[in-house]
């Protein structure tokens, strides 16, 4: 039995995980924008840019389309509930690994669904490249995760982060398997050059291309929270989670920083190279680290 | 040590209880909504998202306003790929009778509040285009434009400046284009469909 209490808490992290990242895309903005020898923004773009969204007008296209951004802005709530963030775990004991992965996956296909249902065909084909790259860095990041599980003997994502405090970070035990993991996770955010399925030019911002208004303003919302997810598990399995909350946020923005000064000087690929690329550098490096992993820490029981 | 005075509020009124009417400051519905409305015009002013609709010879200045000289997005303004999620129409350049007919689908697309800027003398009189068989000499009897930006073409400063006034415009709530294109609907596609007229050719071009 889950305490209200504990159900309030989870809602206060989603919130503050929206608030953080929301504030933090802006100073992604801002850094990219120096590093192109711009001004930029403020940092708090972005909330003005979501207000604004949620201040106009907009056209839906049927009730899967409103129902599939719902699903979405569930989806990504629902996982911000459930991440454990440096000893703050809002719902103990249901901070499985497979659970957030599983929740998250239904923030992926509610916006899959709401595009689909748009019925205009850079969506589709958004959707379609989406899903193509999706199939790329997530087998790299399940395998060494799954390897990660098996060494720990926990799924719990609070009990794989307290025991990297005390045994140290996995990032030492398993620098290449880290690297990968950094690889896959820059093709999670969407950064170049792995934005494929974004493309504003290409295939006109590709999923997104029917949103307008106050789904934009949902969907931005849900964004930016996957994204949270999306990092707060990096931290939280690699880089050994964080002692202190002060900690935590400094590897977060760390990490995600990192991640948009790179996409900041990059090109893009296109669909087919990204695919190639995951399937030959991250899978080989992948197989390369489990088997070290194994020879150095102990067979696979 | 003198010990530490508390603010008043921590110590107990002494004195009687009295009932006080209340003052008759009730806000109304509409005042309400005026407060909101000026909320919500700030939000506008200060994120515009733009459709470029590279007609003319004008287009080649937006380059230069995006990149490093001049850099719009420090006015929160951002190029935006689809006419859904765009809050500007930037008509760049002259209206032909063919690019009409995608301008006004453009336009009608976009979300309101919506806000029209053209460029350009070309779209206040046809410019040097005046006298071509194609061209529409004044886009403002097609679709109401809230800024017109001066120049042939307008520099990048000209540009700049112009976005400055158009975003003033929209914080005092100036810029109402779109609620002229929703009064005066019908005045508008009487405008348009006398220019367009009659299709002779039906495809994915032309239906």
């Amino acid at each position: 039995m889950i305490a209200y209490q504990s159900i309030g808490t989870a809602l206060g992290m989603a919130l503050f995980a929206w608030l953080m990242q929301t504030g933090l895309s802006g100073v992604d903005r801002k850094i990219t924008a120096r590093i192109q020898k711009r001004r930029g923004p403020v940092w708090y773009q972005n909330f003005r840019d979501v207000f604004k969204l949620l201040n106009k007008r907009s056209v839906t296209h049927g009730w899967i389309f409103d129902l599939g951004l719902l699903i979405a802005l569930a989806g990504a709530i629902g996982t911000a509930m459930f991440m454990p963030m440096a000893g703050i775990i809002p719902l103990q004991g249901y901070d499985n690994f497979f659970m957030i992965t599983y929740l998250a996956a239904l923030g992926v296909f509610g916006r899959a669904l709401s595009a689909g249902a748009s019925g205009n065909p850079l969506a589709a084909i958004g959707v379609m490249r989406g899903l193509t790259q999706n199939i790329g860095y997530k087998l790299p990041y399940m395998v060494l995760v799954i390897v990660l599980i098996n060494y720990y003997k926990t799924s719990s994502i609070s009990g794989i982060a307290a025991l990297q405090q005390v045994q140290g970070w996995s990032v030492l035990k398993m620098p290449l398997g880290v690297l990968v993991a950094f690889i896959s996770l820059h093709g999670m955010l969407g950064k170049k050059p792995f934005d494929t399925y974004l493309a504003p030019s290409e295939v006109a911002s590709g999923p997104m291309v029917e949103f307008g208004g106050k789904y934009l303003g949902l969907l931005n919302i849900a964004h930016e929270i996957a994204v949270f997810v999306e990092i707060s598990l990096f931290v939280n399995l690699f880089l050994g989670g964080g002692a202190t909350l002060a900690e935590f946020l400094l590897k977060y923005m760390a990490v995600y920083l990192l991640s948009s000064c790179l996409g900041a000087v990059m090109g893009r690929l296109r669909v087919e190279q990204v695919v190639r690329f995951y399937y030959k550098v991250p899978i080989g490096l992948t197989i390369l680290q489990v088997l070290l992993f194994t020879l150095l820490y102990g067979g696979v029981s | 040590m003198p010990k530490k005075q508390l603010p008043s509020r921590f110590y107990p009124v002494k004195h009687e209880m009295q009932t006080v009417e209340a003052p008759a400051e009730k806000i109304s519905p509409q005042q309400r909504a005026e407060t909101w409305e000026k909320i919500a015009q700030y939000f506008r002013a200060n994120s515009l998202w733009m459709l470029n609709y590279c007609t003319g010879c004008c287009a080649i200045e937006l380059p230069l306003v995006m990149t490093s000289r001049f850099d719009m997005e420090r006015l929160g303004m951002m190029p935006m790929a689809t006419p859904r999620q765009a809050d500007i129409l930037l008509v760049t350049g002259y209206a032909s009778l063919k690019t009409l007919r995608r301008l006004i689908y453009t336009y009608e697309q976009m979300g309101t509040p919506k806000y029209v800027v053209a460029f350009g003398p070309c779209a206040v009189n046809g410019g040097i285009y005046h006298d071509a068989y194609a061209v529409l000499n004044r886009l403002d009897l097609y679709l109401p434009v809230d800024l017109y930006i001066a120049g042939c073409m307008p520099k990048p400063e000209a540009v700049m400046s112009g976005f400055m006034k158009l975003i003033e415009l929209i914080e005092s709530g100036k810029a109402t284009g779109w609620k002229d294109y929703e009064q005066r609907y019908e005045w508008y596609k009487k405008n348009q469909l006398e220019a367009v007229g009659e299709v002779f050719i039906h495809d994915e071009f032309h239906e």
